[in-house]
């Protein structure tokens, strides 16, 4: 089963080319069919390598498809790594994909564009599979800017609208910020390793020392490309603005999968990182300085997506402050569960849009929970599993982050707990908003509220049970677990794993550390619940003046508007300057300089030519004469 | 006869008969035309032995006194150009059916001479040959431009004139001193290579070429003619000038200029490599906000021909073979790319893109081949574009990372402007002049299908490409490298 690995992504690019090709002839049940059951193909092999794998002596298979590239000592294969790592990747991509598929056909069933969107669905489910299973850096940059053109393509699905037009460039342009980030560390990778196969690499890189500058500039350029992808500190402001796609593309690409690319990333190359501290350091910083921010972001937004989006960048924080400390293991669980819990959350506020007659402004909402009781119930699940509460997954993989945090520096874990404070609150209070209280949007709306189909509560339920009890992979030895994950990752982070401290914490402190971040999120939740549901607060309207932090951060920290000035319009004047004055007046006007220069000349040498006789033959004479003394003086 | 004879020629005599011929066939008769110097270059290519060596040679005394010979051959390097020129003629002219043209044999007969003048230029083995070629290319494109051009035709065509011819009467200056300096008097370019120049000599030959071949791709600072040029050129015009055209200066660098002047490129190839970087930066950052589609994409152009520019003067196997695969990559998606252009502004009546916006939902077939297209321009992966600056970007990186880094902000540049543009075009509202936009019909969707699939297959499978020109690559470099090492 291994050696077919290739058959993973040939199903969903089969599945984008048949309803890519069909889609004004094919009928929706027929493009339905074939996406989902694209993905679903995929899935299934995905399980057999997976099962296959966990029975192998050997964890690491590298499958060569053909020869790309190659250009003297460039030889780049095309050609795929099964290992413990890529082989969950492809479970969570295949698998949540499926089940997003499936609630799209519910989802976008009124949409003129379903075939085209089932097509673009299948490519990027296509590219994502070959990011995580590409045996080479480059195979893996192929799938990470595919990622981002199918991004490109569904956050503008609905591209009559200029300013949904605007989000999906704005996504694709600080993706390639990154990109070429990613891009320069692969040719350094390749000067300093003469290959950029996995396989050939890490080892060389195990032999160097810590603290090599190459490694420094290679992991900080690679950290770069993460930092695009994965929407952090300073490029995270495309992905609140990427919630203008339709809600399945949130979850699955905006959520559960391409976001996290940067995180699988870091992980696949994890032993450059761990001897690469001054980049490890960056990386946590920076990591904790996204989700501080943008948690406090989501504590005021109104629109449910926009909060769900801050959130992810938040979570997506979390996953490189645990890189950064060096928890490869507790950062990965993470991008697990939250696969799960965040899937879930954007599928129920699509849910909820669907109900609302798409509205998305939570100050509309309220008193949901009776007429969408299943959407209810499992986004509730997703809230608690993402606020950490046990034993709901989110407590065990950011228990783990968090422990190696409070380790390795306690301020960052201070910081780090402040964030998952705001996050129970934010998220409570997106949930009391919604589903508490009395209804309060037009009786329009009202008359057409309704639970979603079964196509689309199918997969809220089977997420919301994976949100519950995901965690159980990864129950640490403090329970009296054996973190079946860890052992399963092991391999891969095996040579990290010599080079790094293990976690030192007594159960006693592991348990306090617990107790203080439960316990904070409790007093977070029960705040929210004071003042979104006894209190029944609604949140002002956008005329109402803000001041001070509320104001800050309902305007998102003005990031977008410092950006704009700082980089967007210099840029645009210095177009202009460059058209207008250097192009046009000064090189052009000097080009024309010289057409002029050679029309004045001919003009005054014209005048020689006046047509009378006497001159010619003065001139003649003159000549003549000149001649003369100048053959004279030759002698 | 000689098959290469027969390459070269062959467009001459399709002139010819097309001139002579009426004017009701002389489309149909082009399109058939225009397939025989391709079907005679795949027969090249399926001969050709992938080895260093020239093929297909030809040397016949031309005018025996001044020691002119009518001497040709092919190579990988020639090869690949001669794939280029006889591909693109026959896209060009299949995508100009749709117009109504005026004196449309004079037309046809024109692109058909200058195919000729091209394909001298990229076999030609001999100084005189080479400029007889170069000029021969010229004069046909000028008239395309000056009789069937937009308004400020005149004008504009004149500059165009003028500069070039400038620029390639140094080039004929060191051609003819090169011819002097050679022990038999020869204008044999194998004769040129063993010339042993000194170094002041050598910088001031290396000049002379650069001047001619830097206004051709063109380079920064030589551009200005550029962009109005291909604005006002009527779009096949623009196609052979950006398409096929602008590679006569690119193939010349590679063929001439260096060779010859190994020293004076030692001395001054870091110049013309700054030169090239600024042009990418410079030439995007201009392309943000312009508002014509044409002048944009003119602009994009020499900020991509900048970056295989900069491939060549690194002077490394990597962005030697990258400029090669990409000088046929930028062909092909400059071509489609005008061509795209020239079906907007036929439907729009304008080159304003302010005025167009949400065509994509009238057009889907258009929104479709466009964004392929676009996608191979801005180098994503799996499309062509990508392979050619993968390998420029890297050559350029073997140079100095911090080249590499400033060349490599075409990538985000590219996106920007590329992207701006198919917003401003193809998505937003649609308003009453575009909804009534009609998608691509007939020929339009031939010529789009095949340059969207050439982008993609090329992209998925580039190494028999790579593979063409490789041994010739190498075989130049060896050789240039040694004469910079003896001195």
């Amino acid at each position: 089963m291994i050696n077919l690995v290739w058959i993973v992504p040939l199903f969903p690019l089969l599945g984008f080319l048949i309803n890519g090709l069909g889609r004004n002839s094919l009928p929706k049940t027929i493009v339905s069919f074939v996406g989902c059951l694209a993905v679903f193909a995929s899935f299934a092999v995905s399980m057999g390598i997976f099962i296959e794998l966990i029975s192998e002596e050997t964890k690491s298979f590298t499958i060569p498809v053909f020869d790309w590239i190659s250009a003297g000592n460039i030889s780049i294969p095309f050609s795929f790594l099964v290992d413990p790592l890529s082989s969950l990747m492809l479970l969570i991509i295949t698998g949540i994909g499926f089940l997003i598929h499936v609630y799209s056909t519910g989802y976008m069933h009124h949409d003129a564009g379903f075939a085209k969107f089932f097509s673009y669905l299948n490519l990027f489910i296509f590219f994502m599979l070959l990011l995580v299973l590409g045996s080479n850096y480059v195979v893996m940059f192929i799938g990470w800017e595919g990622v981002g053109l199918c991004s490109y393509l569904l956050i503008g699905f609905w591209f009559s609208n200029s300013s949904y037009a605007s989000a999906a460039k704005k996504a694709f342009v600080m993706n390639r910020i990154g990109d070429l980030g990613f891009l320069i560390a692969v040719f350094l990778i390749f000067n300093t390793f003469n290959s950029v196969e996995f396989s050939s690499v890490f080892p060389q890189a195990s032999n160097m020392i810590s603290g090599d500058s190459a490694l420094i500039l290679i992991t900080a350029l690679l950290f770069v490309g993460a930092i695009g992808k994965s929407a952090q500190i300073p490029l995270f402001t495309w992905l609140p603005d990427a919630m203008a796609g339709p809600t399945p593309v949130s979850a699955l690409i905006h959520a559960a999968t391409m976001v996290t690319a940067g995180i699988y990333m870091i992980a696949r190359s994890n032993i450059l990182f761990t001897l690469a501290p001054e980049t490890l350091g960056i990386v946590a910083i920076i990591g904790l300085a996204t989700l501080f921010l943008a948690a406090a972001i989501a504590l005021t937004q109104t629109d449910i997506k926009k909060v769900l989006a801050y959130s992810t960048v938040s979570q997506l924080g979390y996953m490189f402050l645990g890189l950064g400390v060096g928890a490869y293991n507790g950062a990965f669980f993470h991008v697990i569960t939250h696969a799960f819990f965040k899937a879930l959350l954007f599928l129920g506020a699509g849910s909820v849009i669907h109900a609302m007659s798409d509205e998305q402004d939570m100050r509309n909402m309220g008193g949901l929970k009776k007429r969408l009781p299943v959407t209810y119930l499992t986004m509730m699940i997703g809230t608690i599993a993402i606020a950490g509460l046990p034993p709901f997954s989110g407590f065990f993989s950011k228990d783990e982050i968090l422990a190696h945090v409070y380790e390795n520096n306690k301020i960052f874990w201070l910081v780090a707990l402040i964030g998952a404070m705001f996050t129970a609150f934010y998220m409570f209070r997106m949930m009391f908003l919604t589903f508490n209280g009395k209804f309060r949007g037009t009786t329009e709306q009202e008359r057409h509220l309704h639970e979603s189909p079964g196509s689309m509560t199918i997969p809220l339920i089977v997420l919301a049970i994976l949100s519950a009890l995901g965690g159980f992979i990864g129950i640490p030895a403090v329970f009296g677990g054996s973190h079946w994950l860890a052992g399963f990752l092991a391999p891969v982070f095996e040579a990290s794993a010599s080079k790094t401290s293990h976690l030192a914490l007594d159960h006693t402190t592991e348990y306090i550390i617990m107790a203080v971040s439960v316990g904070l999120a409790i007093l977070a939740m029960l705040y929210a619940y004071n003042r979104y549901v006894k209190q029944a607060h609604i949140p002002a309207d956008e005329n109402t003046g803000r001041t001070g932090l509320a104001r800050l951060s309902y305007n998102k920290f003005f990031i977008d508007e410092i950006y704009d000035s700082l980089i967007v319009r210099p840029l645009n004047v210095l177009s202009g300057l460059f058209f207008r004055v250097i192009d046009k007046a000064g090189i052009d006007g000097i080009v024309n300089g010289f057409g002029k220069g050679a029309l004045e000349a001919s003009k005054t040498l014209r005048l020689l030519q006046s047509g009378m006789v006497g001159f010619y033959i003065f001139m003649m004479v003159a000549g003549i004469l000149a001649l003369l003394v100048y053959s004279m003086y030759k002698i | 006869m000689e098959i290469l004879l027969l390459q070269i020629f062959i467009p001459l005599i399709a002139a010819l008969i097309i001139l002579l011929s009426g004017k009701s066939i002389a489309k149909s008769l082009s399109g058939i035309f225009s397939l025989v110097p391709l079907l005679i270059t795949i027969y090249l290519y399926v001969n050709f032995i992938p080895d260093a060596s020239t093929q297909f040679l030809v040397d016949i005394p031309w005018i025996p006194q001044f020691g002119i010979h009518f001497k040709a051959g092919v190579d990988g390097i020639s090869l690949l150009l001669l794939i280029l020129t006889n591909l693109l003629i026959s896209i060009i002219i299949l995508s100009s059916f749709k117009h109504d043209i005026k004196n449309l044999n004079a037309f046809y007969a024109l692109i058909f001479f200058m195919q000729s003048g091209l394909l001298l230029v990229f076999t030609a083995l001999d100084g005189f040959l080479f400029y007889i070629g170069w000029e021969i290319a010229l004069i046909p494109v000028y008239f395309i431009c000056a009789l069937w051009g937009a308004e400020n035709r005149i004008k504009v065509n004149l500059k165009f004139f003028i500069y070039t011819i400038a620029g390639s009467l140094f080039m004929l200056l060191a051609i003819v001193y090169l011819h002097l300096q050679t022990p038999g008097n020869s204008y044999d370019l194998l004769e040129f290579y063993k010339l042993d120049l000194d170094n002041v000599t050598q910088s001031w030959i290396f000049w002379a070429f650069f001047l001619a071949f830097a206004i051709k791709m063109p380079v920064f600072p030589f551009h200005t003619w550029q962009p109005d040029t291909y604005t006002e050129a009527p779009t096949a015009g623009t196609m052979l000038l950006s398409g096929i055209m602008l590679k006569m200066g690119i193939y010349g660098v590679i063929r001439w200029l260096i060779p010859v002047a190994p020293i004076g490129f030692n001395y001054w190839g870091e110049t013309a490599l700054i030169l090239s970087v600024v042009g990418i930066i410079y030439a995007s950052i201009i392309a943000f906000t312009q508002n014509d589609i044409k002048r944009l994409i003119a602009y994009s152009s020499i900020a991509h021909v900048g970056l295989i520019s900069a491939g060549i003067f690194v002077w490394n196997l990597q962005g030697l073979q990258g400029a090669m695969i990409q000088m046929l990559n930028h062909g092909i998606n400059v071509v489609g790319m005008f061509f795209i252009a020239d079906i907007l502004i036929r439907r729009m009546n304008t080159r304003d893109m302010n005025q167009m916006g949400g065509i994509a939902k009238p057009t889907p077939l258009l929104a479709c081949t466009f964004l392929v297209v676009l996608l191979g321009t801005v180098a994503l992966p799996l499309t062509n574009g990508f392979v050619g600056e993968f390998l420029l970007l890297i050559g350029i990186y073997n140079h100095g990372i911090w080249l590499a880094i400033a060349s490599g902000l075409t990538i985000i540049f590219g996106a920007v402007y590329m992207l701006s543009m198919y917003q401003k075009v193809m998505l937003g509202p649609v308003h009453s002049s575009t909804a009534v936009i009609n998608d691509l019909d007939g020929t339009e969707k031939a010529v789009l299908f095949v340059i969207s699939i050439l982008v993609i297959f090329i992209g998925i499978y580039p190494q028999p490409i790579l593979n063409i020109s490789e041994a010739a690559v190498v075989n130049l470099l060896e050789q240039v490298n040694q004469k910079i090492l003896v001195k």
